[in-house]
């Protein structure tokens, strides 16, 4: 299978602390690819540097073989990678509708792209395209019965698929999803993930999702990445990442593995 | 489910009454044209507002158009109150492109701070430079168009309707843009820069042309009030005319681009009566003015004139 | 030679006069991240106060000495009216909102209290000089200084002084560094945020009106004194950095000097330039030039 996301040996420093140290990871199309690591691996940090959010210190970042590294976030995005956030990035005083009709209305223009506006009228009017698709993605998630609503009052879960539904709205090929079940309950997990996966698989699309949740990874994921202090510990199949000694002790047993030497240091 | 904004449809219906009520209300005029002047200042400056911007500079541009009017009239004997408008706000424009690249890199206070002392800095120069009169500016003689004598003095009912004319197109044309996809950015940059770039749009970029739009109308604004009051100084750049601007803003919303002309005609009557009445006290009610809607009317006085429209 | 040491004490003299109006205004953001418009109002109420005060004083017949200590004590009765009065009046139900909001607000207490002045003052000039001729002349480099300028210098570097040893070696200093750090924390670690904002309202205020009780003999006090003030007063600070104690002494010794140079060789750009460098600074350098370190937003 072709690969369409392909980092190189990238690097990040933040001053003493390492969040990065040679990521190298080349992801096929159409597949669904895990990421888990304990808070502080640098799975984040990879997520906002292949989104452009963050320039690595080293390395390449390669979209279907086209280098970019060195690109803005909204260039990224109208390239066809979009992500969604740890903690939803919305426009809190809008409704829900309202989001996704902005999110809507400038996807069309990148589309469509021009120098004046195809939507400046002199007597406006909403466009009826932009309803309907975010009316088609308000019911695809769920959530319809939360259109009026601002943004700031939604309860989390619902915020969370509000910002997953934003990151879809331009339908891109390579969609990064930064723990999307973060902070809700257990019972809407599922849910979340079934929702989300549904939508996004039925029109061929590459997923990444970073994960704390292990029955998620499991369950969703093709191919898992471990991340451990900004390097990569195993890099397969589920059932041989999970199983995998050193990523027992350093990630999924995280606790019990304080005090005890990093990876290829030392063997105590 | 289409919904069309009536907007467009109020505003010809405003420039109709007040067109034709106009010639009845002589001794109104001069006060009305002015309001419509500084509207147009204010109307700039809620385009910027809806992005979380406050700029305490927008005198600039009202002085800068005010100053290209003048000295094209002055210099240049143009009289032709078309060509001078449009030269007060293409000025205005193109200094507030340039200013633009500048000023788009910052936000909240520091926003608000660099604004003021650009036009700080503006207001520095004009008091200098004696070829324009220091600090008393200088006189704008009376313009023309379409044969009629357009100017605060006289008969002021050519230069109201000319002013009527110009602030209806300057709205609806901002209504519109405010309505386009990038129009609608304002709301969604105030509250979450990030995810407007995560979209694909350009922040600054966006913020930099209603920066543009902004001054330009200022400048449009500006060039109206020079050929109105047939005076301009170096006043029109110092802060506190900006904080009026700010003022009025706030009073009025961001609710619609109706707003910024009820707030400014209610002002400029207010000041000019209280003025009349109590000159030491003119100040004390416009503070507890602004506090009072800061306070309750957090949206400005346009929301709750909303809010009534919702329930009847 | 003699015109260089000129610019250097005059721009001395004004950037000391700059530094105690900045460390005020400074002092309230850097603690209570309020840009405040009002400061030249308490600054021009200082002014009054003090010309009032002193005229009374000498009007009655007593030690012109006196007139020094009388001007400094008008100025802490302002701070110790205005400042509580506004802070418990009016901005304490303003917390937590917009950083803008509150400098809305601030500019809507900047008009009221410019009326307030000329409702309680009127709109005729004060003059209080005495002070300012008492204590005779000093000629430094064929230019003839009176003494009280040199009172601002002292006066600066007390102020400097006071606040930076309270800060650094004080425990209430330490806490109010923790206030300036992180509101939310404090008030979680049962620090008195509340007393804080109060204290410190009321000590930028004073210092605003110190500023402003000591400029009295030195000039007509007329309405309208606080306006050019706030925009000054806001040039150094933005200059140094917002809520910098070292910031506010560098952006007024910067500002101080670079002025004085103005209007001894170019005139014409005095007020032209001060503005220019502030825009500079802003370009150049946006958060002033003791900056403190931006946090990761996602």
């Amino acid at each position: 299978m072709a690969v369409i996301l392909n980092t190189k040996g990238l690097c990040k420093s933040f001053g003493a602390v390492t969040a990065a140290a040679g990521i190298s990871i080349a992801v096929e199309a159409d597949s669904v690819v895990g990421l888990i690591g304990t808070n502080g691996a640098g799975k984040t940090t990879f997520v906002n540097m292949v989104t452009g959010y963050l320039k690595p210190d080293a390395g390449d970042i390669l979209f279907k073989d086209r280098d970019i590294t060195e690109l803005h976030p909204r260039d990224i995005t109208r390239l066809g990678i979009c992500r969604s956030f740890q903690i939803p990035q919305l426009y809190d005083s809008l409704t829900v509708f309202e989001n996704l009709v902005i999110a809507l209305g400038i996807r069309d223009r990148n589309v469509h792209g021009s120098v004046f506006s195809r939507t400046f009228k002199l007597v406006p009017a909403a466009n009826p395209l932009v309803v309907g698709a975010a009316e088609k993605s308000m019911q695809r998630f769920g959530l319809l019965e939360y259109r009026e609503r601002a943004a700031r009052v939604l309860p989390e879960g619902v915020r969370k698929l509000l910002d997953i539904a934003m990151a879809l709205v331009s339908e891109p090929e390579v969609l990064i999803l930064d723990e999307p079940t973060s902070g809700v309950s257990a019972d809407e997990k599922f849910t979340i993930m079934d929702m989300v996966m549904g939508a996004v698989r039925s029109h061929g699309c590459t997923v990444i999702f970073v994960e704390h949740d292990m029955e998620i990874v499991t369950r969703y994921s093709q191919r898992i990445v471990a991340f451990y202090e900004g390097r990569i510990l195993a890099d397969g199949k589920p059932g041989d990442v999970l199983s995998n000694e050193q990523v027992q002790t350093y990630v999924i047993g995280g606790l019990r593995s304080l005090g005890t030497a990093a990876p290829g240091v030392s063997h105590a | 489910m289409t919904r069309t904004d009536k907007t467009p449809f109020i505003l010809l219906g405003a420039l109709v009454v007040l067109l034709a009520v106009g010639p009845f209300l002589p001794k109104w005029l001069f006060l009305l044209t002015m309001s419509l002047g500084k509207g147009l200042v204010v109307l700039g400056l809620v385009v910027l507002l809806r992005t979380g911007l406050v700029s305490f500079g927008q005198g600039l541009y009202y002085c800068v158009g005010a100053y290209a009017v003048g000295s094209l009239s002055q210099f240049a004997s143009v009289r032709n109150a078309l060509l001078l408008l449009l030269a007060g706000t293409l000025v205005a424009a193109i200094l507030a492109t340039a200013l633009g690249f500048l000023l788009a890199n910052y936000r909240g206070i520091f926003f608000a701070m660099l604004t003021l002392a650009l036009s700080m800095i503006v207001y520095g120069l004009l008091v200098k430079t004696s070829a324009l009169g220091s600090t008393d500016g200088f006189n704008v003689a009376p313009a023309s168009l379409l044969g009629k004598t357009i100017s605060g003095q006289g008969n002021q009912y050519p230069i109201f309707a000319l002013a009527c004319i110009v602030a209806f197109v300057a709205a609806v044309l901002t209504n519109s843009y405010l309505w386009t996809a990038l129009g609608q950015l304002s709301s969604a940059i105030r509250d979450n820069e990030i995810r407007v770039e995560y979209m694909g749009a350009s922040v600054r970029s966006a913020i930099h042309t209603k920066y543009v739009l902004a001054g330009a109308l200022a400048g449009l604004g500006g060039a109206v009030t020079a050929l109105t009051i047939g005076h301009i100084d170096p006043e029109m750049a110092y802060w506190t005319t900006s904080g009026e601007f700010v003022f009025v803003a706030i009073l009025g919303g961001t609710g619609s681009v109706i707003a910024p002309f009820l707030g400014a005609i209610i002002f400029e009557f207010i000041r000019t009566y209280a003025y009349q009445y109590s000159p030491n006290t003119w100040q004390l009610v416009l503070g507890t003015a602004m506090l009072l809607v800061i306070i309750f009317l957090p949206a400005g006085l346009w929301s709750a004139f909303a809010r009534l429209r919702r329930r009847t | 030679m003699n015109e260089f040491l000129a610019v250097l004490v005059d721009g001395l003299i004004y950037s000391s006069w700059l530094f105690v109006i900045a460390l005020g205004l400074t002092l309230i953001y850097g603690v209570m991240k309020i840009l405040n418009m009002a400061h030249g109002s308490f600054y021009a109420l200082g002014a009054y106060a003090a010309a009032s005060m002193v005229g009374y004083w000498l009007n009655r017949g007593h030690a012109p000495m006196a007139s020094y200590g009388i001007l400094i004590i008008a100025a802490v009765l302002v701070g110790l009216i205005a400042g509580p009065l506004v802070e418990r009046g009016l901005l304490r139900f303003m917390y937590g909102r917009d950083e803008m909001v509150l400098l809305l607000v601030t500019y809507a207490l900047f008009l009221i209290l410019e009326d307030v002045i000329k409702l309680i003052w009127g709109v005729n000039p004060y003059f209080v000089s005495e002070p300012y001729s008492l204590l005779g002349t000093i000629d430094v480099a064929n230019l003839t200084y009176p003494y009280y300028n040199f009172i601002l210098i002292g006066v600066a570097v007390l102020a400097g002084g006071a606040v930076a040893l309270v800060l650094q070696y004080t425990r209430q200093g330490k806490l109010l560094l923790a206030v300036i750090h992180d509101r939310e924390v404090s008030l979680a670690m049962g620090i008195n945020v509340s007393r804080f904002y109060l204290v410190t309202f009321t000590v930028g205020t004073a210092l605003a009106a110190i500023g402003g009780a000591l400029t009295a003999p030195t000039v007509s006090v007329v309405p309208g004194m606080g306006v050019e003030v706030i925009v000054l007063a806001f040039a150094v600070v933005v200059i140094g950095g917002l809520g910098s104690l070292q910031g506010a002494a560098l952006g007024a010794l910067i500002v101080g000097l670079v002025r004085s140079a103005a209007v001894h060789y170019l005139p014409q750009v005095e007020l032209f330039c001060i503005y220019t460098v502030m825009a500079l600074v802003l370009i150049f350098r946006p958060k002033g030039l003791f900056a403190a370190a931006e946090v990761r937003k996602i």
